[in-house]
């Protein structure tokens, strides 16, 4: 078995290598230094919800809700901003209320045992839904004077590379300390592996699951914040767009099995250049946002295919329900 | 006067009728029907004209053409799946209709036909891909989802023009989107009738039952044979099929096709799904339950746009019930035996005076002696739980076991054992019929007759449902004891209809008059309930006049005579109270008096605490079951009594080694046969002063010629 995902792997990224090539070499304009600045930024904060994303299905959950903490938080910081709160003040209001949404989603998965993707599915509209009603004026919360300096965490260059790949990078090594040097880490990939199991040998499951799904949050909080540094607004109405499909896509293709237990954040990086690049050429190519997506859900129903024949459900460990 | 009130108070208020309640299936349904009245009361005194016939077929035409697409979901969540791109078939269906008509004109069948077509089309590739293949229903109706949305949103973008061009004039399609029959929409009308169908498919048919069993255990349903991939694949192509029945009455309806149709219906109908109750992860659900939902849910967003509430909070509004609804359901499903095993005990106030003396020394009819010290034993380790024995008039011996046999000891030693008859359930009390049928009395299963050569044969096993009772009682949880009048008429016990056969010591926990006798005739074979309201009623024996019978309620500690014929028919007198210990079987003696069994003896600390109703629910609430205080049947005595209620003798067996527990006796030719339902034994007690030659079966029915 170990054999055959280390063959995934391979063969993403050789997918990737292929399409890389190919790209550079028919595409016009796709080996440019700016493009491949646009490609690195898109992927960047691709990747860094894709690390969330990663934590959670390691953990055997998934989290629909992602778009929801990067679209409505960061816009609560523009928003206070601009209504003339300071800025620490309304970073700490929206990581309070990140933390919040996470505890909420923990507590339903955890406690009220809701399948995940289900609580997931709903809390994110609610989310949403309270940033319509009540929080946001316009649906893009657009940049202030008292944002001032805060976009250089999504522009400019940090000794020559862009901020915002930066930014991943260090998301990448903390999450990758927190999966492979805590023990709070080994409690993931054992409840991801088998709940029962874990639960049994002593493991406090439900506290750690609560703490994915915070974690989860905080870091679509902070891809959220990325993201509205780096186009100096945030559009809140990406919650409806297909961005959490993409961010399956790159979980699921970089080879972190949705059965839990596998993975880690190389497969999120391998996963994120695959679907950047891929991104990328389409949107070279003209191809309109519909077929766009189409071809995005025909790839990622191949990878949920594939990856249901390469990671086959425990029937054992499934649980009633789990749908 | 305190226990006055408690007496009061625990006599006139109905606490058994919670538990009852709740462990109905109905409960289930009932729950949302409830919300259903609530928000539908509230929004029409919060609108104008809200309850306008104008409103209301217009809530009727949009509730079905969202109630076909939840049907579908109701289905595919009661087969364990979810069916999240129904919003993106309903779309592309839509277009569809729409393109068939209005840009290639097809007649109105062929476009229904065609339609339908592709509705299940795009269902079977959902269907293949979690059937067949066994993907994650969720992930990849999700992806399905995002598929059929581009598909929809390239066509649309080339074919919206021609479709908004043209606008049909075709009366069948004109019917089909608002067409009426007497007032009642067509769409309603085709809901009302697939409705009606998908009841019946769901609760009375072999598919349906194949559907449920899925969702209940796939893998159980697996290995008993049923064919699960294809049976889960159907289910998403039915899912498909009536969203495409929904998204042709709307294109009916509307004729558009604009780029928002069916975005977030998926959330409608899913909400609507889980709210009606629906349990997801599936084994459980309606037609009933869906259309409740449905209409739920189509008020509330209704109700909120007409009170002009931001699209937010509409959103907001929607996720909060599916969450809260999700979130009751996952916990009841979950806790719903617990809760009811807590709620289900319901003591009831049971006073009664210090027992008589029992101690060796203070005299009275029940003194302690060893007369039972040393019976002779009969199948000793060989028969397990013989309530009852009885002897036909060949001498030989009978006996119900534990393992659900009668068993017979043949004369004259009672060595040889044999299995008589094999019934399958607990056998208690016995009795014979003139023509030499042994009637039985099953725990659990009913009255039984057994024919001299062995077959086991149905008396009766239901009797007339009463009225009030919330638990179904027509059907009999525990016949206990019976005895056949001269007539023909076959009086038996019915000790509780509020437990099972293996509950029964709960049920003198709770001291509640849950028992009943029914008398089955048997020239008609009609069955009716004679007495109700008893305390576990235990022995019954036809009295010597022929028109009475007595019986023992084991609870109440007494023996009471019911008159079923003559002067006093229908009247109910006690004959003796305040027994110090469970009265059991009541037989015949030989010099016209009774004999009686007494289970097990009273203790003061039951005693208190059946004056104490709140102390035992607490109990029952908090402690474990093995922990509760039960009354005693460990130990206990046969005594004889008269017609006038005075104790002639009793007989113990004090060392409590050879038969200290005993539910039954019989006397026979100068003998007394003792039985006890904890026993791995019979007992053999040779009677001084008894009529050697006393044989029931003859006295009962005369000697054979």
């Amino acid at each position: 078995m170990k054999r055959l995902r280390f063959n995934q792997q391979e063969i993403v990224f050789a997918v990737f290598a292929v399409l890389f090539l190919a790209f550079s070499v028919f595409l016009r304009g796709f080996l440019t230094p700016e493009n491949m600045l646009t490609l690195l930024q898109n992927v960047a904060v691709l990747g860094i919800l894709g690390l969330a994303m990663a934590i959670v299905v390691i953990g055997r959950g998934i989290d629909i809700s992602l778009i929801a903490a990067l679209a409505v938080p960061p816009g609560l910081v523009l928003q206070m901003v601009q209504d003339g709160h300071s800025l620490p003040a309304s970073l700490l209001t929206a990581v309070l209320l990140t933390i919040a949404f996470g505890l909420v989603n923990g507590w339903l998965i955890a406690y009220a045992e809701v399948p995940s993707l289900f609580a997931t599915l709903a809390t994110g509209l609610l989310l949403a839904g309270l940033g319509q009603a009540a929080l946001f004026q316009l649906d893009v919360v657009q940049w202030s004077d008292g944002m001032k300096g805060f976009e250089r965490l999504g522009q400019g260059t940090i000794l020559g590379i862009p901020t915002s790949i930066v930014m991943f990078a260090i998301a990448c090594i903390v999450v990758a300390f927190l999966l492979r040097r805590t023990r709070w880490g080994a409690y993931i990939y054992a409840i991801g592996d088998n709940p029962y199991a874990a639960r049994v040998t002593g493991i406090p499951s439900r506290p750690i699951i609560v703490l994915q799904y915070v974690v989860a949050a905080l870091i679509g909080c902070f891809a959220g914040l990325v993201m509205a540094a780096s186009v100096n607004s945030m559009p809140t109405r990406i919650f409806n767009s297909t961005l959490i499909y993409d961010v399956i896509l790159v979980v699921v293709l970089g080879g972190i099995g949705l059965s839990g237990g596998r993975g880690g954040v190389l497969n999120v990086i391998i996963g994120t250049l695959l679907i950047g690049t891929m991104l990328n050429g389409m949107t070279i190519m003209d191809i309109s946002y519909a077929g766009q997506n189409l071809v995005k859900g025909v790839v990622l129903l191949l990878a949920v295919i594939t990856d249901s024949f390469l990671n086959p459900r425990n029937e054992e460990t499934a649980q009633q329900g789990d749908i | 006067m305190r226990d006055t009130l408690t007496s009061l108070r625990y006599r006139y208020w109905p606490d058994h009728l919670l538990g009852e309640i709740l462990s109905k299936r109905w409960t289930e349904t009932a729950v949302p029907v409830i919300l259903l009245l609530i928000v539908g009361f509230a929004l029409s005194q919060s609108i104008d004209h809200f309850l306008s016939p104008a409103s209301l077929a217009d809530t009727a035409r949009q509730a079905g053409e969202i109630g076909f697409i939840g049907l579908g979901m109701a289905l595919v969540v009661i087969v364990g799946g979810i069916d999240l791109s129904v919003g993106s078939i309903f779309a592309l269906t839509d277009f569809c209709a729409l393109y068939l008509l209005d840009v290639l004109g097809w007649p109105v069948p062929a476009v229904v036909a065609a339609t339908l077509l592709c509705g299940a089309l795009l269902g079977a590739v959902n269907g293949v891909l979690i059937g067949y293949l066994r993907l994650r229903a969720f992930i990849t109706t999700l992806i399905t989802l995002i598929i059929y949305r581009s598909a929809f949103d390239l066509l649309i973008q080339r074919y919206s023009n021609d479709i908004a061009a043209a606008f049909p004039d075709i009366p069948s399609w004109n019917f089909i989107g608002g067409g009426d029959v007497f007032g009642i929409p067509s769409v309603a009308l085709v809901y009302i009738a697939i409705a009606i169908f998908g009841h019946v498919f769901m609760t009375r048919l072999r598919p349906g039952w194949h559907i449920t069993a899925i969702g209940g255990s796939r893998r159980s349903a697996y290995n008993s044979g049923i064919p699960v991939r294809r049976t889960i694949a159907l289910c998403y192509v039915a899912s498909g099929v009536l969203t495409s029945i929904g998204a042709l009455f709307f294109a009916a309806r509307l004729g558009t096709v604009g780029g928002d149709i069916g975005v977030g219906l998926e959330v409608i109908v899913l909400t609507a799904t889980v709210l009606g109750g629906i349990t997801l992860g599936g084994g459980k659900g309606s037609v009933t339950k869906s259309l409740v939902g449905v209409l739920i849910v189509l008020l509330i967003t209704n109700g909120l746009t007409t009170l002009n509430a931001r699209g937010g909070i509409n959103r907001m509004a929607l996720a909060g019930i599916l969450l809260v609804a999700a979130m009751v359901d996952i916990r009841w499903q979950k806790n719903r035996t617990r809760i009811i095993s807590k709620v289900y005990v319901a003591p009831t106030y049971h006073a009664l005076p210090p027992p008589p003396p029992t101690e060796i020394g203070k005299g009275g009819p029940f003194e302690q002696n060893d007369k039972l010290r040393d019976v002779q034993l009969i199948g000793l380790g060989r028969i397990e739980a013989p309530e009852d024995v009885i002897l036909d008039r060949n001498d030989n011996l009978y006996a119900g076991s534990r393992h659900g046999d009668i068993m017979r000891f043949l004369a004259p030693d009672y060595q040889r054992m044999e299995v008589f008859a094999h019934i399958g359930g607990q056998p208690l009390g016995m009795a014979f019929d003139r023509q030499d049928n042994l009637y039985v009395c099953i725990g659990g299963m009913g009255l039984y007759r057994i024919k001299p050569d062995g077959t086991v044969e149905k008396a009766t096993d239901e009797t007339n449902r009463s009225m009030h009772s919330v638990n179904d009682d027509s059907r009999l949880r525990l016949a206990d004891d019976l005895d056949i009048t001269d007539d023909g008429l076959i009086f038996f016990s019915e000790a509780t209809v509020r437990y099972e056969m293996d509950e029964w010591p709960i049920d003198g926990l709770e001291a509640r008059g849950n028992g009943r006798i029914i008398c089955y005739d048997t020239k008609t074979g009609a069955t009716h309930t004679a007495l109700r309201g008893l305390k576990f009623p235990n022995g019954i024996c036809v009295a010597g006049d022929g028109q009475s019978i007595l019986f023992a309620e084991t609870f109440g500690c007494s023996i009471k005579r019911y008159w079923f014929a003559g002067a006093k028919k229908g009247t109910v007198e006690v004959v003796m109270d305040n027994l110090p210990g469970y009265p059991d079987n009541i037989n015949l003696a030989s010099d016209g008096n009774y004999w009686l069994a007494l289970v097990g003896m009273r203790s003061p600390s039951l005693d208190l605490a059946w004056k104490m109703p709140g102390f035992r629910r607490r109990m029952a609430k908090r402690v474990p079951v093995d922990e509760w205080l039960f009354p005693n049947i460990n130990t206990g005595c046969v005594v004889k009594f008269n017609e006038q209620g005075k104790i002639l003798e009793s007989f113990w067996d004090l060392r409590g080694e050879n038969h200290p527990m005993i539910t039954s006796m019989r006397e026979h030719r100068g003998y007394l046969y003792l039985g006890g339902i904890a026993n791995n034994r019979i007992g053999r007690y040779k009677l001084d002063n008894a009529d050697p030659k006393f044989v029931q079966y003859d006295k009962r029915w005369g000697k054979l010629s």
